[in-house]
């Protein structure tokens, strides 16, 4: 079973707030979702060569053009969904 | 004029021999969906007004004699998770409620210059993440057929929504089973394109290497029709690709035809009365000349535990950007700063983080975020991502190998009937194996349809029909044949 110090790390991580009361029955479930997962080990993927990424997926290029089709108009509606903006800048918290 | 049994192709027919007015009939889904929603919720927002305006448009169209496509005048709804510019688009999610999309997603779009009627926005589990539509942090829908169990998920409000006439045809999404699943569970036509086959650009991303969108329909004819409208190359998603369009495939004939049903889909934990009515269903394809050979696909009882390493892996990644700092819930927002001043005073950017996604996230969404982070951490990567890449691989060759005695595969979509709203709930494994038939199609990014196959008493059964990629129409032809 994985202990409260270390999905506490993960959490970490993850940047998610976990309350108290949460937190054990969160680890209680991922620890069960673990050992299923778990059962992975049981294939024998010495001989495979290469991964499903490297045997299937290529890069498709373009040139960094800007376009059209994004106006002022959509940046405008961007900005409106901003939590808090000043002079349509978004305003955050401070970092250092 | 009777509106309950109309499809797609039927409703296409009524309005050019102007049997009814597209605002008649955009009328009666808007009243329809009014009085019988509250006791389904299949759809969470209607736009009425807008689809009012839409439909007095094509009536015009047709008055003056235009040509219009098919799906011009016909009311449908979207899964939430699909942006309508606009629209609230919330994917089910507390961190989004009020996100308001900002552009159309390239399949909207489509459906739009087809002028086809949005009615609104479908329910599902929050981010696509879960089997039932039970994990909306808005509620739960119902299944039409029996309001006491689920309409499966994750697309299970638009499932719900087709099943209950709400609409005639639904778009969904497809990341393990999402179309396909709740399709079985509500009786209707559910569809998974080859990956890449329909465009996600305004797709609300949860596991991107998987992920696609399709129709779901009351049809097979109208899924077809819906897919034609909705597929093809798109600069805005590099993962799309162009598939050849239904009249340049060939006509297949059953007598030409092999199916292969894989023996690792037919063992325990499969509900027997399934198992009793797909063998009946496979057994009329035999009876009509099909050829039925019995193959294996080794890896099968690998391909959900290898999902649950990828899938996760990806979301935690995709949903990084839920951070409360440039859009959706925020613990940053100007009137959470009056609230609490001093408390904001001293609070970092770091804390928005963590409040906001621990605040705005339900408990699926949290457990796959945590999962995937877990997985890609430093330590476990090689032991659970890269081992998972290498499984998929093994499974996509299991595929392949198969392809090359058979032309399709059949199996049962779902192991069991719909089952009762909260009975997986307690029990997160449970749930992700009610996908156990569905994960692995898209782990080799292939297409497969849901079609009704029969009932156990009222309940509906599906059949998963997977062919090679690219097959997409022929897939979509060979469900036909189950219809006539």
């Amino acid at each position: 079973m994985i202990t409260e110090k270390e999905i506490k790390h993960i959490a970490k991580l993850a940047r998610i707030n976990f309350k108290k009361e949460e937190l054990k029955k969160f680890q209680q479930e991922f620890s069960k979702i673990l050992d299923y997962i778990e059962r992975l080990k049981e294939v024998d993927v010495s001989k495979v060569e290469g991964d499903f990424q490297k045997a299937f997926l290529k890069n498709v290029m373009r040139k960094d053009e800007p376009k059209e089709k994004f106006k002022l108009e959509i940046t405008k509606k961007l900005i409106e969904a901003m939590p808090e903006t000043q002079d349509n800048y978004l305003k955050v918290k401070k970092i250092i | 004029m009777n509106f309950e049994d109309l499809t797609i192709e039927k409703a296409h027919q009524s309005l050019l021999k102007k049997e009814f007015s597209a605002l008649e009939l955009t009328k009666f889904f808007l009243e329809r969906v009014e009085k019988e929603n509250p006791k389904i919720f299949a759809f969470l927002k209607i736009d009425e007004k807008s689809a009012i305006t839409q439909a007095k448009k094509i009536d015009e169209k047709i008055l003056t004699g235009q040509k219009i496509s098919y799906l011009a005048g016909i009311p449908c709804g979207i899964k939430d998770n699909i942006l309508v510019e606009g629209l609230e688009c919330t994917a089910g999610s507390k961190i989004l409620k009020n996100y308001i999309a900002p552009y159309d997603a390239t399949v909207v779009k489509k459906l739009k210059e087809e002028g086809a009627i949005i009615l609104g926005k479908t329910n599902l589990d929050e981010f696509a993440m879960g089997s039932s539509t039970e994990y909306s942090f808005f509620g739960p829908t119902k299944n039409p057929i029996d309001l006491k169990r689920t309409p499966g998920g994750s697309s299970g409000g638009s499932a719900a929504a087709v099943a209950a006439n709400f609409c005639l045809f639904a778009l969904g999404s497809d990341t393990g089973g999402s179309i396909r699943q709740p399709a079985a569970f509500c009786g209707i036509v559910g569809f998974k394109p080859t990956y890449g086959a329909v465009s996600r650009f305004g797709l609300i991303a949860f596991a991107s290497s998987l992920d696609q969108i399709g129709p779901m329909t009351k049809t097979v004819r109208d899924c077809e029709i819906v897919f034609e409208a909705i597929k093809g190359k798109d600069e805005m998603d590099s993962t799309s690709i162009e598939i050849p369009s239904s009249s340049h495939s060939t006509t297949l004939s059953l007598k030409d035809i092999k199916i292969g049903v894989p023996k690792e889909y037919f063992i325990k934990g499969i509900d027997p009365e399934v198992e009793k009515v797909v063998k009946k269903a496979i057994k009329k394809y035999e009876e009509n000349g099909a050829k039925i050979e019995e193959i294996s696909l080794p890896h099968t009882e690998y391909a959900l535990p290898c999902y649950y390493i990828l899938a996760p892996a990806e979301a935690s990644s995709n949903l990084a950007r839920y951070d409360g700092i440039k859009y959706g819930y925020s613990k940053n927002s100007k009137l959470k700063t009056q609230n609490s001043k001093v408390k904001s005073q001293n609070s970092k950017v770091l804390d928005v983080y963590f409040e906001s996604r621990g605040e705005g996230f339900g408990p699926e969404v949290k457990r796959r975020i945590m999962l995937g982070t877990f997985t890609l951490s430093a330590g476990y990567f090689e032991a659970y991502y890269l081992r998972a890449q290498k499984v998929r691989l093994l499974i996509k060759k299991d595929f392949e190998e198969a392809f090359k005695k058979v032309d399709f595969i059949f199996t049962p979509t779902t192991p069991t009937p719909p089952f009762l709203l909260g009975e997986k709930l307690k029990d997160p494994v449970l749930m992700y194996l009610s996908d156990i038939f569905t994960v692995p199609v898209n782990l080799a990014g292939l297409p497969a349809i849901s079609i009704p196959c029969g009932k156990i008493g009222n309940l509906p059964v599906g059949l998963q029909i997977v062919g090679p990629a690219f097959s997409d129409f022929r897939v979509i032809q060979i469900a036909k044949f189950y219809e006539t």
